[in-house]
């Protein structure tokens, strides 16, 4: 099976943010693999121990994403390829998917595509969505349990994490999945995966190597972006001589703000 | 000159650092207050190869280099000072002895199963009445046919009841005229008859692990148990230490570290006199000297590490790395303490478990006032390294890596 994984290199996840000058900054904080496409990956790394064939991580960003990469790499991924070019710097989700679609075209037909749910950047959740569609493939999102996959029907069936509860969904293949946190424990690299990763050369595709004579302009831009005001808040003990006593002076002092 | 880690580095340092901050981190108060060892950890260190980190691929291990185990050893110890004592015993005092010390059969026979994970190693030096005097040992080991009779007790074992092999040190010459002449090495299986041990409870830290006593009465083991020569037993127990050293120096690094750290993060957070105490001078000032301490104490055992990956004898700069981060470590889990005020002095913060943790090795693996007097004796020329018959092998990552079948060509 041929399996593509989609990731993203985002700010640590204990990043101070904060926002100057209309700009969103993340200080110094280090980049990793976005934690939610640990979870992608370590499902695609799952399926081929489980089916044989190949992962292949794709990003797209700057040079530095190579280290996600890397990540990815070391954690057991077959190949990495990163999509950077000037031109897609300010790509939206759209775009994003239009890119990935490219890519993804030149690999070698995936059966599955996985995504994580969403970036902890910036947070769009989309994008997986974007990719399934522009690929005309059945997408299977939210999904907390792969139960079988049948190369030879070409059938996945998984389960799906709703707010009411879980729901099974068949699927035909080729397919995009995007995982929840509750899918898997991602595995650590091991030491030969990180050896691996630190002596591969990554290959960077640009817009011209995926055949895009343009490159898909952005629709959404932030306008404007502030931080949210923060609250101020104050700590009473309530005091008194029973638990009765205390309740009531709690019950009081709740109606008297409003929240009761 | 080059500071920089390189990439497989960095890796490294993440993946240990991850794995002691999400599996161990959590629960370590829970069991440093039960005085036992989560039965979890050695086997999940097995499994993800950190047991085996710096051994050829051919031995069974990972194929990193010595700094990797550096590094490994300071993210280990920044969270519990436990982790970090099982790559002291285990991989420093034991394993590494074997690599450099070993026969090609003791390397199959002990060494690949211990990178593996799937025994456990320790080391038996100090005893009862001997500690940084060993030349007053009492065990003793006595040629009979093709084996030889060991008794007598080791104290102060860390592993002790977690061990699979005890790299154990005994007299087999009580009539030589040097009683360090006088000494063996020998690897001694925990399942061998005789062989009996303990835990010691109530110690002041690092009571996460196991710590105990070993004892051998009548042990037989056989002459191909017996690590290097009759007579080089102390030799090669000071070459162990050469390699334990290393790892305690570069775990008090990461102590130091988790103790800044600390620190840091409280600073900001606690106020008084109307301002958070980051803002206080003598506040500051605590955290400028672990800050100091921190970036000597690295810079240090790193310099050991690379040493070591180059074979070059680093007994001297091993020695000056431990001396100096142990003590920075528990003068930095001290100050903390105080940067924490009495809320430090409770076990709802981590700093009073740092600085009980930290006691242990300004004690064990040459006190520092064993260091105090090896610097001096190297700076008037009192002391000088011997040239060992069995040299630690520099580091080369094509022989480390390659494969059994392929490793014969190296």
């Amino acid at each position: 099976m041929n399996i593509v994984v989609c990731v993203k290199q985002t700010p640590d996840t204990a990043a101070t943010v904060t926002v100057e000058g209309g700009q969103v900054s993340w200080g110094d904080s280090p980049l990793v693999l976005n934690p939610w496409d640990e979870y992608a990956v370590e499902e695609a790394l799952r399926t081929k121990e489980a089916h044989g064939g190949k992962v292949s991580a794709v990003s797209m960003g700057p040079e530095s994403a190579k280290d996600a990469l890397k990540q990815a790499l070391a954690m057991g991924c077959d190949e990495a390829i990163l999509i950077s070019d000037e031109a897609l710097e300010a790509a939206d989700s759209l775009a994003t998917s239009h890119v990935l679609v490219a890519a993804i075209g030149k690999l070698d037909s995936p059966e599955l595509v996985f995504f994580g749910k969403a970036s902890v950047d910036s947070a769009s959740g989309v994008t997986f969505a974007q990719t399934a569609r522009l690929l005309g493939q059945p997408l299977l999102s939210q999904v907390a349990g792969v139960t079988s996959i049948d190369p030879d029907s070409a059938t996945i069936t998984v389960e799906r994490l709703l707010p009411e509860g879980r729901e099974v969904v068949e699927s035909s293949m080729p397919a995009v999945v995007s995982v929840t946190k509750e899918i898997n424990e991602p595995r650590y690299p091991s030491f030969m995966g990180i050896r691996k990763a630190s002596k591969a050369e990554i290959p960077t595709w640009g817009a011209g190597d995926l055949g895009m004579d343009s490159v898909p302009k952005a629709k959404v831009d932030w306008p404007e972006i502030f931080a949210i005001q923060q609250e101020a808040t104050s700590c009473e003990v309530i005091e008194g001589e029973t638990p009765e006593a205390m309740a009531a002076k709690l019950a009081d002092r709740l109606l008297e703000e409003k929240v009761i | 000159m080059d500071f920089g880690l390189t990439e497989e580095h960095e890796m490294v340092r993440k993946m240990v650092r991850d794995f002691a901050q999400k599996e161990v981190k959590p629960t370590i108060k829970d069991w440093d207050i039960r005085q036992e060892m989560d039965p979890k950890v050695l086997p999940r260190m097995g499994e993800l190869g950190i047991l085996g980190i710096c051994i050829p691929v051919r031995y069974g291990g990972q194929g990193m280099d010595y700094i990797s185990l550096g590094l490994a050893c300071e993210e280990l110890e920044a969270v519990d000072t436990t982790l970090r004592v099982v790559m002291s015993v285990h991989m420093g005092l034991n394993s590494m002895a074997l690599l450099q010390w070993g026969t090609e059969d003791q390397k199959q026979r002990f060494l690949a199963p211990q990178a593996k994970g799937e025994k456990i190693a320790a080391f038996g030096l100090t005893e009862p009445g001997a500690g940084s005097d060993v030349a007053s040992m009492n065990s003793t080991a006595k040629r009979d046919g093709d084996e030889y009779v060991i008794n007598g007790e080791k104290m102060w074992i860390s592993l002790a009841t977690k061990a699979d092999h005890f790299l154990w040190v005994a007299v087999t010459d009580p009539e030589a005229q040097d009683p360090h002449e006088g000494m063996t090495a020998f690897v001694v299986e925990a399942e061998r008859d005789g062989v009996t041990s303990g835990d010691i409870h109530d110690k002041m830290g690092v009571r996460a692990g196991s710590t105990g006593w070993v004892n051998c009465q009548s042990v037989r083991v056989p002459v191909e148990n017996r690590l290097g020569e009759e007579g080089e037993g102390f030799r090669i127990a000071m070459s162990c230490l050469d390699n334990g050293r290393y790892t305690v120096a570069a775990g008090a690094t990461g102590l130091i570290r988790a103790s800044l750290e600390a620190s840091v993060t409280y600073a900001n957070e606690r106020t008084t006199f109307g301002r958070p105490i980051s803002r206080h001078q003598l506040v500051q000032q605590k955290i400028a000297r672990m800050v100091k301490d921190y970036e000597a104490a690295r810079l240090l055992y790193l310099r050991a590490g690379w040493m070591k990956n180059q074979g070059q004898r680093n007994t001297r700069e091993t020695s000056l790395a431990k001396w100096y981060a142990t003590d920075a470590s528990f003068e930095a889990a001290s100050e903390a303490v105080q940067v924490h005020g009495a809320y430090g002095y409770s076990a709802e913060y981590d700093v009073e478990r740092y600085l009980r943790n930290s006691k242990g090795a300004v004690i064990y693996e040459g006190t520092s006032e064993i260091h105090t007097l090896i610097q001096a004796g190297y700076a008037l020329e009192m002391r000088k390294d011997a040239g060992l018959r069995c040299e630690l092998p520099a580091y080369d990552p094509e022989a480390w890596q390659s494969e059994p079948e392929t490793a014969a060509a190296h």
